[in-house]
């Protein structure tokens, strides 16, 4: 069956099984590999990619249901002068990553949450972030990345309101 | 093999093509040139296979260690270029090839020399014949928590020593001056007088004609500019942006995937395979029997995985079908029971005399603690790439051991090592479980029989029930305590002895010890777990010195604190974990801090955790860890790998439990070997002392303590004593059978 995606701005046809789990397309047939499987049920938050802005499971989503939809992945997060999200800069600040395998899920989580609310308390960061293991445990790390990056959006918005205004 | 000379230590050589090089030499003689053509582009020279320069004047520190998040990377690379002298911001870093060459020769050449306490668990990774052939210890494997300690002390910093010294002596030659009159600083050599200076990479070419000197100057820690310090780790900018490189990103032309079913009961194999029921799915290309695993390969891993999972596969009776964790725990008992009765236990440890001690002592206390078998649950499941073609098999996978794998590799295939080609790439999650080869043997063995290349990737399923586990164990004590609540004699039993050897052994001043063992091998595969054997036995040994001192009526830090009187290192630990943790200050009434310290490769860790039980509910809020490693060379980097090994510990402690059903693994993914999250996530504070000596190692010791430092809270907060884990299988809302103190 013929599939049309739309991941990171480029549109894609795919010939595939409408049942195959978005990940092993994204990975597989788009060829963009910094979506990583880890558990394929749902648990790990290593697939997580942002489906029309809000944070999913890839390994757990068929393709079908991703046709015609908007799909981000880590890969096209950076923004359109080709510098990094504030939430990627924030774990590079920090020096979050260690093994670094989950870190792709962990920051598609933080950047759909800081869409969704961009000054999370910290109950709204365990609330986002629960779904997405770390066995490195840089959860700490994280939380204060989030807590940066926040800050940093937030300045940014006020910037460019002064401009526009 | 001889000892080794300082002679062979550091040699020249010549590069085909006329580039002469400097070479840090494994063994006698000169083999540096086949590694340089590994490693060296155009316009680039080797100085030596750890470091090149290339004319842009970039130090290149060509590290002999697998990253998996423990920043061997970064902060081997920063022992090398302080010692050189380079410019941090135009150093890289690049992982050695696995090439015998690189075989991790520190590590070898400390235990030569005999002053260093060398691991010995990491001999077992090596495969046997391996280690015949070659008659050496061929190691390269990233474990025990050495890489620092061995590598970057005797290897890294040498090298950036011995390099700094030909260069400047090749500028001395080249500006006619004496050499003391140079100075380097940041890549550059000065020659004040005469206000000149030129980057290293001028001199490179004429210092690669020099012999390096036998026994270069190393720095004294006064003059550390770059090691002491915290840069940010050269490999996280590729891990926020998707770009970082693991073995499961491998992408060759042609390349299929392949599933994989492992035998559930281990030691049982393939009866028969009926591909009937799969032939006709789409993009399935090939079912393999490997014996005791089957592999279906298809054009995509999920078709591979789907058709795997409704391949009818029938596995013979392995005589292990019938055992269950109870017959495992009862194993473990019986022989304990029968090896103390038959006097045929192991002596692991001995002072004193332990039974005219408490010959003495009217005061006893006895406890047995029990501990489940651990997965490793790396975050990128087992895989490996492999593609046999020209006679070589081309393996890319996440490995802590390459020339292990290769060895191991090329003897299930049946060809030469030299032949077996290994591409290390990032790893998501080692913890131990990456010094072992089943993955890529397998992925080789697939490889034989196909033309194409092949991505095996194990399920999380596949990779739970055929992990090489933490050993589940049980470990009972009895002490012996004088009037004054001091105890006298230490007596303690487990099964099986692993490594390190020191793992069992306690800090505490106690005159009479006896630390003994008896053998209860399972068909369980077992395997190093992050810390090993001390992950264990840190919680046996520090639950009890809980326990005594709660029979002795005293506080559980000032208990521990009396014991350490002769112990002055380990005593300056607990004492600033007890004061940045607030030890005295007083807690709600559903809420506890326990301590806990242990040594571990090196390393003395003390932790407090402050736990609340609430409804049933444990929650630990607060870590204060307290690390000594000697001396901190990438202090955020110490804290990062404390966080890690305590999220680690926690996590197991309060949750993870492998457990055997009918002669296999019952568990299969997160859901059912849960894992800590964020909302679980404790606020750690970690506080370093540099205490000086040998330097210990990062990676591992944040993990041993947590688990009896949190149990020992939870104690505090409920009076209940955990003697079994993971905590998960405890009811908070009942008593607590109290501890056996039989005054």
């Amino acid at each position: 069956m013929m599939i049309t995606l739309n991941i990171n701005g480029e549109t894609h046809a795919v010939d595939v099984d409408p049942a195959t789990p978005l990940l092993w397309v994204i990975r597989e047939q788009i060829g963009l590999v910094g979506t990583k499987y880890g558990c394929g049920i749902a648990q790990c938050g290593a697939c997580t990619v942002h489906l029309n802005g809000a944070a999913i499971r890839s390994c757990v989503t068929p393709v079908q249901a991703a046709d015609e939809q908007q799909i981000t992945t880590i890969e096209g997060i950076r923004r359109n002068d080709g510098t990094l999200h504030p939430v990627q800069q924030a774990w590079i600040d920090e020096q979050i990553p260690q093994c670094g395998y989950c870190q792709s899920g962990q920051i598609m989580s933080a950047t759909a949450l800081l869409m969704e609310n961009p000054s999370p308390s910290g109950e709204d960061i365990d609330r986002a972030m629960s779904g997405n293991v770390c066995r490195c445990g840089t959860y700490g790390r994280i939380r204060k990345g989030i807590e940066r990056a926040a800050i940093v959006m937030a300045h940014e918005a006020v910037v460019e309101d002064t401009g526009n205004g | 093999m001889g000892k080794w000379t300082r002679r062979a230590f550091i040699t020249t050589g010549l590069l085909a093509g006329g580039t002469l090089v400097v070479g840090v030499a494994i063994r006698p003689g000169n083999r540096s040139a086949k590694v340089a053509r590994l490693i060296a582009d155009d316009g680039e020279t080797v100085l030596s296979i750890w470091l090149k320069i290339g004319s842009d004047n970039v130090v290149t520190a060509i590290v002999p260690h697998a990253e998996m998040g423990q920043g061997a990377h970064t902060t081997l690379a920063m022992m090398l270029a302080d010692e050189m002298d380079a410019d941090w911001s135009q150093v890289r870093m690049m992982e050695a090839p696995a090439h015998k060459e690189y075989a991790n020769y520190a590590l070898a050449r400390g235990y030569e020399l005999g002053d260093m306490d060398f691991p010995a668990f990491l001999i077992d990774t090596i495969d046997g014949i391996f280690l015949t052939a070659t008659k050496q210890m061929n190691l390269q494997i990233t474990g025990g928590s050495t890489s620092v300690a061995t590598t970057g002390m005797i290897g890294m910093r040498v090298a950036g020593a011995a390099t700094k010294a030909i260069l400047l002596e090749a500028a001395a030659a080249t500006w006619q001056v004496p050499a003391h009159e140079l100075h380097a600083r940041n890549s550059h050599i000065f020659h004040d007088a005469s206000h000149r200076s030129a980057p290293f990479s001028e001199f490179a070419t004429a210092a690669a004609d020099i012999d390096p000197p036998a026994k270069p100057q190393l720095k004294s820690e006064n003059e550390y500019t770059i090691m002491g310090t915290s840069p940010q780790k050269l490999d996280i900018p590729a891990k926020v942006d998707g770009s970082a490189q693991f073995g499961i990103d491998t992408v060759l032309p042609g390349m299929k995937y392949a599933a994989v079913k492992a035998s559930p009961v281990f030691g049982a194999v393939i009866k028969s395979i009926d591909q009937s029921s799969i032939e006709d799915l789409p993009g399935v290309r090939k079912v393999i029997n490997l014996g005791d695993a089957a592999v279906v390969i298809a054009d995509g891993y999920w078709q591979a995985q789907q058709a795997l999972d409704r391949l009818k596969i029938e596995f013979t009776a392995s005589g292990n079908e019938g055992i269950e964790q109870s017959t495992i725990f009862q194993q473990f008992s019986k022989a304990m029971d029968d090896a103390t009765e038959n006097k045929r236990n192991t002596i692991d440890f001995k002072i004193g005399n332990t039974e005219t001690a408490m010959a003495e002592s009217s005061h006893f206390v006895e406890a047995e603690y029990k501990v489940p078998y651990l997965a490793h649950a790396t975050m990128e499941p087992m895989n490996c790439t492999a593609w046999m073609h020209d006679d070589q098999c081309e393996l890319w996978l996440g490995t802590q051991n390459p020339l292990g794998f290769a060895a191991e590799v090329a003897a299930a295939i049946e060809i030469d090592q030299e032949n077996v080609i290994v591409h290390n790439q990032y790893l998501g999650g080692g913890f131990g479980r990456r010094a072992f080869a089943d993955y890529a043997i397998q992925a080789g063995r697939i490889a034989v029989q196909v033309p194409y290349p092949v991505k095996l990737i194990w399920s999380r399923e596949e990779d739970m029930r055929h992990d090489h586990y933490r050993q589940a164990n049980i470990s009972r004590f009895k002490a012996s305590l004088d009037s004054s609540g001091k105890p006298t004699a230490w007596v303690n039993q487990f099964v099986d002895k692993h490594d390190p050897i020191e793992a069992p052994y306690i800090p505490y001043g106690i005159e009479n010890q006896l630390i003994h063992f008896a053998d209860a091998e399972t068909h369980v595969p077992w395997g190093f777990w992050r810390s090993v054997d001390h992950s264990l036995h840190a919680f046996f040994t520090e639950s009890f010195a809980d326990e005594l001192a709660h029979a002795a009526g005293k506080d559980a830090y000032e208990f521990r604190r009396d014991l350490l009187a002769n112990n002055l290192r380990f005593r300056d630990v607990l004492d600033l974990a007890a004061e940045k943790s607030a030890w005295y200050e007083p807690l709600p009434g559903n809420r506890g801090r326990g301590i806990a310290i242990h040594k571990s490769f090196g390393t003395i860790v003390a932790q407090v955790v402050e736990v609340e039980v609430n409804n049933g509910k444990v929650r630990a809020h607060r870590v204060t860890c307290v690390v000594d490693c000697g001396f901190a060379m990438h202090p955020d980097g110490l804290r990062a790998q404390m966080e890690s090994g305590i999220i680690y510990g926690l996590t197991a402690a309060l949750y993870s439990d492998i457990s055997i059903h009918r002669g296999a693994v019952a568990q299969s993914n997160f859901h059912d070997y849960p894992m800590l999250r964020m909302d679980e996530s404790p606020q750690i504070e970690t506080y370093i002392i540099n205490g000086g000596g040998r330097v210990g190692g990062g990676g591992e010791p944040g993990t041993p303590a947590i688990a009896p430092a949190l149990t020992n809270a939870i104690f505090s907060a409920t009076g209940q004593r955990i003697r079994e884990l993971p905590i998960k299988h405890h009811d908070f809302n009942r008593g607590n059978p109290g501890a056996k103190d039989i005054a």
